[in-house]
């Protein structure tokens, strides 16, 4: 029986004559090695480096099997363990822990006989069989966490595992390209999610819509004006909201299909770019130093910058080729982006999926992404806090072909396959 | 005009230097019937599986900064329809064939013109889709006379006092805004041998012109004999029916369709 644990109180408004806190981060180091618990982490996995022959997970991560000195190798890894000592700091010689104590950790026996370092739900107690999962903290680095009941209906209700995501919930969002159907089904998984108040940016506002209308009829919605495409609309936005978003989503739908050669031609390739590409940047621009400069804003900080992306960023799809280069450009410059956020606590997330069941996708056979699901993934990703999501079965698939051999899929989509 | 009156007609010089002097003392007023390029103001809307007008928009170069210490300028970009603009005859298909029928090449002196304006105001508040036929071009000529030959005509109908969605006024089936009939536009070009129409509107035709016979008469028929349209035009109810100089030079782009510009009258 896990303990209940009461509601984390709505974050309050700070107060104006206090300096806003500089963003700190956990200890960022890692070897290479280490770093790739870090990876695995970011996509949301749970992997060990284990030793075949023993047949058992090694931690930390080592060269090669103490007991047997076989190579090891990364898989997936039973997360079952019992926690068998616990502890609370009070302080810390790590300065974003001082801030945070009192912080509870724990050991945790994984497998019967590896232990691990874990922070700790408030719902583990000693003894308890706990499940770990892997997140990465404020520095982007990995870190395990005990729960002692996944489906507990507190879950979220933990100041801890809050600290390690980017859960929507209280919190303030924008969502570019708003009237789109991903852009109205985002605005709704938010605010099932909890969101506290959700900013809609809609281009060209002389065109009414389905779309805008169903934004309108929302609550926790408010349309804003913000053309992608135009420099100023982005910076006047800004100036008004800026200090306002704690996650921001940059959705900009703007299917079409086509390649180089038998494609629309470049003014239709530079509208897509000026709109995705660029549209980007000009959001990187404006808000991205607004939103690093808030990443440990108290509890009313910002949190995460999404990027909904084709998966065909990884490896251009001939078939909608003009539209794969456009989404490798804003993967190459999302990468720029975590970079340029290091530090700030702010996390960048890039959601990949394949194509949408929506008009400039008639022509592909299903299965295909609805926005309904698209945006569901996505608020379960930031509750997750992941840094990359594969959403529906042809993103999961090209992954996992990128993953395995970049060429070969490369050459897979050359030769017609998608 | 009578032999004997061209003689009494003052030589060019002396009109000159009257048009100088007029201009000077502002008893010939400039009106500007440009709107302001805004990356905000309205672009014609088409089917989106068709290629689409880029709106204007704006990047800064250098703003007293680290790009450029001592001064300020930005790079524009924007499709040749874009804002207040001028539709050259290679615009329509109907026109492609023409001699000098790009901005580069059409005679400059066909670009200042007198101009005739008609006052559809009241038609268009009662009607989004008012079509503009002869018989309001025979009403306009019983009022202020016949409509010169080589003149501009200009189509008033209040539009450009709208702003944002009432301005294209999109509908499920498409625009609604007014314009002339194909008729029309073929008695002003036939029998009344004008330079060219222009319009408050998106476009020299109505919102629902692809449904006209021809489709998009007022291009079709405007740019297929040689002459130019004009767009997006304002402040119309400042000009006079009659009477009136228009000065309307698009950019000399090579091989342009159009361009945007800036449109003077010279009002009396």
């Amino acid at each position: 029986m896990t303990t209940s644990l009461p509601p984390l109180p709505e974050p309050v408004r700070k107060d104006p004559q206090k300096k806003t806190p500089s963003a700190l981060i956990p200890p960022l180091a890692r070897s290479r090695l280490g770093l790739r618990l870090s990876a695995e982490a970011a996509r949301g996995r749970f992997r060990l480096p284990h030793c075949n022959a023993c047949d058992k997970p090694i931690w930390p991560p080592r060269e090669a099997c103490p007991a047997c000195l076989s190579a090891l190798h990364w898989r997936d890894a039973d997360a079952a363990g019992t926690l068998i000592a616990e502890t609370t700091l009070e302080t810390s010689p790590e300065l974003y822990f001082r801030e945070r104590t009192p912080w509870r950790v724990g050991t945790v026996d994984l497998a019967g006989g590896v232990p691990v370092m874990a922070h700790l739900h408030a719902q583990c107690r000693v003894g308890d069989t706990v499940t770990l999962r892997l997140f990465l903290d404020k520095a982007d680095r990995a870190v395990f966490m005990a729960f002692s009941d996944l489906d507990s209906p507190d879950l979220r209700e933990d100041i801890q595992l809050r600290e390690l995501t980017n859960d929507p919930r209280h919190r303030r969002v924008l969502i570019t390209d708003a009237r789109t159907p991903a852009g109205v089904a985002l605005a709704r998984a938010m605010t099932k999610a909890g969101a506290k108040r959700i900013f809609a940016g809609i281009g060209d506002a002389w065109k009414r819509d389905a779309a805008i209308e169903a934004l309108e009829g929302m609550e926790t919605v408010s349309t804003v004006p913000l053309d992608l495409t135009d420099t100023r609309s982005v910076e006047e936005l800004c100036g008004e909201i800026g200090g306002k978003v704690d996650i921001l989503v940059h959705n900009a739908e703007q299917v079409r299909p086509g390649g180089v050669m038998a494609g629309r031609g470049i003014a239709d390739a530079k509208q897509l770019h000026e709109k995705l590409v660029f549209g980007f940047m000009r959001l990187a621009e404006s808000f991205g130093p607004v939103m690093r400069s808030r990443g440990a804003d108290g509890v009313n900080a910002a949190t995460a910058w999404v990027n909904l992306l084709s998966v065909y960023a990884h490896a251009n799809w001939p078939a909608y080729g003009q539209h794969s280069a456009a989404h490798a450009a804003t993967l190459s410059l999302a990468q720029c982006l975590r970079g340029e956020m290091q530090g700030s606590g702010v996390r960048v997330m890039n959601a990949f999926a394949g194509p949408l069941e929506q008009d400039w996708h008639d022509q592909v056979l299903p299965p295909k992404v609805t926005p309904d699901r698209l945006a569901r993934e996505i608020v379960g990703a930031l509750q997750g806090g992941q840094q990359d999501v594969y959403i529906g079965d042809v993103a999961r698939d090209v992954a996992e072909r990128f993953e395995d051999d970049a060429k070969l899929l490369e050459m897979e989509l050359a030769g017609g396959g998608q | 005009m009578s032999e004997d009156n061209a003689k009494d007609q003052p030589d060019a010089a002396t009109l000159l230097a009257g048009l100088a002097a007029g201009l000077a003392s502002a008893e010939i007023r400039i009106v500007d019937l440009t709107h302001r390029l805004d990356p905000d103001f309205p672009i014609i809307v088409l089917p989106p599986e068709f290629g689409q007008c880029a709106p204007f928009r704006m990047e800064e170069i250098s703003r007293y900064d680290a790009r450029g210490p001592a001064w300020h300028w930005h790079n524009i970009s924007l499709g040749e329809h874009a804002g207040t603009h001028f539709d050259a005859p290679i615009h329509w298909i109907s026109g492609r064939d023409l001699p000098n029928n790009t901005t580069d090449t059409l005679p400059v002196q066909k670009l200042v013109g007198q101009v005739c304006v008609i006052d559809c105001e009241a038609e268009s508040d009662a009607d989004d889709d008012y079509e503009m036929g002869v018989d309001k071009i025979a009403a306009f000529e019983v009022e202020h006379g016949e409509i010169p030959a080589q003149s501009w005509v200009l189509m008033r109908t209040g539009w450009s006092r709208r702003r944002g969605a009432d301005y294209i006024n999109l509908r499920a089936d498409g625009a609604h805004s007014p314009g002339p009939d194909a008729a029309a536009v073929r008695f002003l070009v036939e029998q009344r041998d004008i330079i060219g129409f222009g319009t408050e509107t998106v476009g020299t035709d109505t919102g629902q012109a692809v449904h006209a016979d021809p489709p998009y008469p007022a291009h079709y028929i405007l740019h297929g004999a040689g002459r130019y349209g004009l767009q997006c035009l304002a402040n119309l109810d400042q000009l006079p029916p009659t009477g009136a100089v228009l000065v309307a030079a698009p950019l000399k782009i090579r091989q342009g369709t159009g361009s945007p510009l800036r449109v003077l009258a010279l009002v009396p």
